[in-house]
């Protein structure tokens, strides 16, 4: 299963992407389970909306944070997220 | 008692609502105490707002709807929309029974979450005999129905010696129905499953032979189907960590209140489980003796206090530290290292001995008749 750079990418409809107020910091809630996730995890899912392919999602958020270079990252994890089923693609 | 150290609590994760102890059905492996028929009061939909809304404060974010048959519990809905609005993720955990299309919609456009129903195994006849109930093609449809409203589909069956010869037929049963996730859960011997023990536990190559096709297929559904498998520990040498510790992630709430650190712990002596109508789950859980027993590491007795392992599995469970070796403060027997680990092997034993009779005592099966003979 791979990413494909075209595609736009949503949050899959069998998860749930959450601000936990008690442990500071979003989850991952699937059934009988949850993933904590680090703050730059939690930026790249919440682009994931299903309007935004890669490099959309890349541009997305140098603009966010004033930075650059970050594809690398955003790639690796995103191909993790997908692996996972927390992301999909049509 | 020991393990008083509160400076470390870490908050509940999970809460284990047990909404009542009513049941249609008679599994013979249940895990519901023996003498549950002598807690028969449940708490009020407001009671059960209560604990929802303190639980959720402090920070339990998964919560499973139990029983029993939580379907029995005509405010179930009710309760759906308060955890949701709460922002609790929300499992029923249900036979199926008693579930229709109507009130498939109606719980998932009240916010639940996911349903996870249990199978007994993958055909008619022994589901229903083990289930004490026509129940198997009722089963198949609700599968499915949950499938097509939109929840990730948790299929839960317990394996155990008289449906693991079907392993394979019960992972195509799952892919046929569509799981997203199927838990194979090895019968845990607490409750009734203790009391059937010698008829339920498998040999060891029953075991192994069924793990053995359960990993294959694992391997074949990778990205279809997520298998969850819960391992027997009888065939171990170490034990499980236990709730992941004892008083760090599992809260649950029995149906009249009574508030349990497992949902086991109802077993063990002089606890004093405190309930949720007389303390806060706040108090419950920092204060509460009976949460504070077992926390830490300074209630342990070798060989587990010298052990270099304490830390990752806790000494195992209490509950069945307590039910095989009669001292619930011992190294659960599981482990190699315990000096009365021969009640595991004396166990086994005794369960192939009845395998190879011809005539077999009876399952007792779980219902309020064979309950109230555990308590007077």
């Amino acid at each position: 299963m791979a990413l494909d750079p075209d595609l736009p990418i949503s949050f899959s409809p069998m998860h749930r992407l959450q601000w936990e107020e008690a442990q500071q910091k979003d989850v991952i809630l699937y059934p009988e389970g949850m993933v904590e996730l680090n703050q730059s995890s939690a930026e790249i899912l919440k682009q994931c909306d299903g309007s935004r392919n890669v490099e959309q999602i890349v541009t997305e958020l140098e603009k966010k944070f004033a930075t650059s270079g970050l594809k690398d990252d955003i790639v690796g994890f995103l191909q993790i997220a997908l692996q996972n089923g927390w992301i999909q693609q049509p | 008692m020991a393990g008083s150290n509160n400076l470390n609590i870490t908050p509940p994760r999970w809460l284990l609502a047990e909404l009542t102890y009513a049941c249609p059905l008679q599994c013979p492996y249940c895990s519901n105490p023996l003498d549950y028929a002598k807690y028969p009061s449940e708490l009020s939909t407001d009671d059960w707002k209560r604990v929802l809304s303190q639980a959720r404060k402090m920070g339990a974010v998964q919560l499973g709807f139990s029983g029993g048959e939580p379907l029995t519990r005509q405010d179930l809905p009710e309760l759906v929309k308060y955890a949701r609005k709460l922002g609790y993720y929300s499992n029923l955990i249900t036979s199926g029974y008693g579930l229709d299309e109507e009130k498939i919609i109606q719980l998932k456009t009240a916010g639940l979450d996911h349903i996870q129903v249990s199978i007994q195994a993958s055909s008619q006849e022994l589901n229903d005999h083990l289930a004490g109930t026509k129940s198997f093609q009722h089963k198949k449809e609700v599968a499915h129905l949950v499938k097509n409203n939109g929840y990730p589909m948790v299929l839960c069956v317990v394996i155990h010696r008289e449906n693991i010869h079907q392993m394979q037929q019960i992972l195509e049963m799952a892919e046929e129905l569509g799981a997203d996730y199927l838990e194979l859960a090895n019968t845990q011997y607490y409750g009734w499953a203790h009391l059937n023990r010698d008829l339920l536990l498998p040999t060891k190559e029953q075991f192994l032979k069924a793990e053995q096709i359960a990993q294959a297929f694992k391997e074949k559904v990778a990205g279809k189907m997520k298998i969850y498998y819960v391992i027997p520990d009888f065939y171990e040498d170490r034990p499980k960590a236990c709730m992941n510790g004892w008083g760090t992630t599992f809260l649950t709430i029995a149906p009249d209140g009574v508030a349990l650190p497992c949902h086991s712990a109802r077993e063990l002596p002089g606890l004093d489980c405190p309930n949720v109508n007389d303390f806060s789950i706040e108090e419950i859980w920092n204060e509460s003796k009976a949460f504070n027993f077992f926390r830490g590491v300074d209630w342990m007795k070798e060989p587990c206090r010298s052990c270099d392992e304490k830390h990752k599995d806790f000494g195992g469970c209490r509950c069945q530290a307590y039910l095989l070796t009669g001292d619930m403060y011992n190294a659960d027997p599981v482990c190699s290292k315990s000096p009365d680990h021969h009640v595991i092997e004396e166990a086994i034993q005794a369960a192939k001995k009845t395998t190879n009779q011809a005539k077999e005592a009876p399952l007792v099966f779980r219902n309020n008749k064979a309950s109230k003979q555990f308590f007077s």
